[in-house]
């Protein structure tokens, strides 16, 4: 599994700011828009009650800013993703073209349905994520780059440390974020666990 | 000092270190519903493997159900594409389906407990970030996306990495007509919706020993939205005879077995906690959140915060909630119109929450023009209610009376706010659009405080009632 195609050591290009703190899985993909038994055209409803009013008119949302057409790196703030542990919130996010996160803190559930896809969730200081967003903002032509495996982030000639859980850098950067491919050799171990739990000797089929 | 509950049951389940250092964790149940699951089982279709554990995983639907009309097929395409999609994988892969003519279909968390397939010392997963609602019995519980259901139908693991636990103790008694809801805003209130992160909650004190499993359930249920993944309570008698004689639950002849493990996992009084959190439970107020984050929440005779009396970091999140809800900082909560009540949800749409709603509505009237519904969490629950005539005494009082299901909690069926209309509703998220409608606006508080208001037309002390 670990081939090239799965290694996410390293993401660049231009970026998107988004603003806000708390910013919640309901926001980024309304409910409504996860009826279906695939993940297929969840990306043009990415915030869509944020970018969009009642009668289908635009808003003004990072969205909605042709200025950041392209972009594929969306700075945000605190606690992005927080809520519910729907993966439509990142398969909407990637579907519209994010290929990676930075921001003050993600939701964990989030980050790791991040990870699950490939798609780097990266931690940076308060003070930085504001920094970011200003810089792109004033010009989005800048191109980010974000180095997974030593951890930094380079933009306009500075450099921002990043963080993220050890085990979703080593993920990325090995190309075994694919957690089934991880998984599943240990099944013959599970199995052995499984034998002596002991609630599965008074579990029984109710009809 | 000794081990506490979760890192017993953790390494209980601990398969081994995987490769990029998280924990293989075995996972005892696995709760399946409509919505998060038909890609994983797809995703698991295209690679060729089998559900390796299907006795292990139980299914039902909940989300997408129609509350009223549950005629097949449903009206919505859509929604009946799902419930097609979840009904051909269950049958294909022989997981245990509660359908809607099994007489116990339900909100998934509501019916793991009820039918006694959540025990204390399991691992629990599930597509839905209100899992740790089973964390109630002493288990470790907590919310998956759908890759992860993917992980868990091809391996019955997980890969995780092992969160710190932190102690929160509740100390004293909560006051008579304040409850787990009141309680689990208050904690929200203080320590914010990111306050969590990287934590288990462990709920302690004898304000939380002294609630029933259902108040448990309520507690830990809303522990995701302090930003921790899982919360639990540690097991004592109150769970153990919860338990007893439910269909899942041991048979009496292995009932003593079970009770030796499962107090083995109990947190000892001398348990060692990465972090500890005391707060006095006698002096909580029924609680009202003003905002569109559950931490923003106030006791009810109290005044929506003043900007400039918040710290920093909470005052633009503030500003996007009073722009959004229509409120003026340092207004009252109470006496705010209400045009819809809601009372339901996997927070609180258990046989406990519609007695207490239905003790309110008692002889009173819902206010002109207001809407207001009551909907079970599962078929066992509209059973009860219906035998002890609570389904009459909300009729008569102007409540619709309903069928199972997710409801107006997350409006994926067609129950649904319209325009800016303002609910207090029994749920557990407050965020913009949650409740169907862009402009729609919801205020948290626990089921009698919903019924008060649905009677009052404003939001209003229940206990003054």
């Amino acid at each position: 599994m670990a081939s090239d195609n799965f290694l996410r050591a390293r993401v660049s290009g231009r970026a998107r700011p988004l603003r806000g703190d708390d910013v919640d899985t309901d926001r980024i993909i309304p409910a409504r828009y996860m009826k279906g038994i695939s993940f297929e055209g969840l990306g043009e409803n990415v915030f869509r009650d944020a970018r969009f009013d009642e009668a289908g008119k635009p808003r003004e949302h990072s969205f909605n800013d042709k200025r950041f057409d392209g972009a594929s790196v969306l700075i945000v703030n605190r606690n992005f993703g927080c809520g519910s542990s729907r993966e439509h919130a990142p398969q909407a996010l990637a579907r519209a073209g994010v290929a990676a996160l930075v921001g003050e803190s993600f939701a964990e559930i989030f980050a790791g349905n991040c990870v699950s896809l490939g798609l780097p969730a990266a931690v940076v200081s308060a003070a930085d994520a504001r920094d970011l967003q200003d810089m792109v903002e004033a010009d989005p032509t800048l191109s980010l780059e974000l180095d997974i495996e030593k951890r930094e982030l380079r933009a306009g000639g500075r450099t921002f440390p990043l963080t993220m859980p050890e085990s979703h850098r080593k993920a990325l950067v090995t190309g075994l974020w694919d957690s089934t491919a991880e998984l599943l050799p240990g099944a013959a171990a599970a199995r052995a666990l499984e034998a002596g739990l002991p609630y599965l000797s008074w579990a029984r089929a109710v009809p | 000092m000794s081990a506490n509950l979760f890192d017993k049951v953790w390494n209980l389940h601990k398969v081994g270190v995987l490769p990029s250092g998280r924990d293989q964790l075995y996972i005892s149940l696995h709760l399946v519903h409509e919505v998060t699951s038909p890609q994983a089982f797809a995703m698991l279709g295209e690679r060729g493997l089998p559900v390796a554990s299907p006795g292990r995983s139980f299914a039902t639907c909940d989300h997408i159900v129609p509350t009223d009309d549950q005629t097949r097929p449903f009206g919505d395409p859509q929604a009946e594409a799902m419930m097609a999609a979840l009904e051909a994988n269950v049958a294909a892969s022989g997981i245990k389906f509660f359908g809607l003519d099994s007489g116990r279909q339900g909100i998934v968390h509501v019916i793991g407990p009820e039918l006694g397939l959540t025990q204390p010392g399991m691992t629990i997963a599930c597509g839905d970030s209100h899992t740790a609602t089973h964390g109630a019995f002493g288990a470790i519980a907590f919310g998956i996306g759908t890759s992860q259901v993917r992980d868990l139908l091809a391996t019955q693991t997980l890969a995780m990495d092992r969160p710190r636990v932190r102690r929160i103790t509740a100390h004293g008694k909560l006051g008579k007509g304040v409850g787990a809801k009141d309680l689990i805003l208050f904690i929200l209130s203080r320590l914010g919706v990111e306050g969590g992160l990287g934590y288990a909650y462990e709920y302690a004190g004898s304000a939380v020993r002294s609630l029933g499993m259902e108040e448990r359930m309520t507690l830990c249920n809303m522990s995701i939205e302090g930003g921790a993944r899982a919360g639990y309570v540690s097991p004592d008698d109150t769970t153990f005879e919860y338990l007893r004689g439910r269909p899942y639950a041991p048979a009496a002849g292995d009932w003593d077995r079970a009770l030796a493990f499962w107090r083995s996992i109990a947190s000892a009084d001398d348990a060692s906690f990465d972090d500890e959190v005391v707060l006095d439970g006698s002096s909580i107020e029924p609680m009202v959140t003003w905002g569109i984050n559950p931490g923003q929440g106030v006791g009810i005779s109290q005044s929506m915060p003043r900007l400039a009396e918040l710290p920093s970091e909470r005052r633009e999140g503030a500003l996007a909630a009073y722009a959004h809800m229509g409120f003026v900082e340092g207004d009252r909560i109470a006496g705010k119109k209400v045009d819809v009540a809601f009372i339901g949800s996997c927070t609180n749409g258990r046989i406990g929450d519609l007695r207490a709603a239905a003790a309110v509505a008692k002889g009173r009237k819902v206010a002109k023009g207001l809407r207001a519904l009551v909907v079970p969490g599962s078929m066992q629950v509209e059973a009860q209610a219906r035998k002890e005539g609570l389904d009459e005494i909300f009729r008569e009082a102007g409540f619709e009376f309903r069928h199972a299901g997710c409801s107006m909690c997350l409006a994926m069926n067609p129950d649904k706010l319209v325009g800016r209309q303002l609910c207090a509703s029994s749920s557990n998220r407050n965020f913009i659009g949650r409740q169907g409608s862009a402009s729609g606006r919801t205020l948290l508080m626990s089921p009698a405080m919903v019924a008060a208001a649905a009677v009052s037309g404003e939001v209003a002390d229940a206990r003054s009632l």
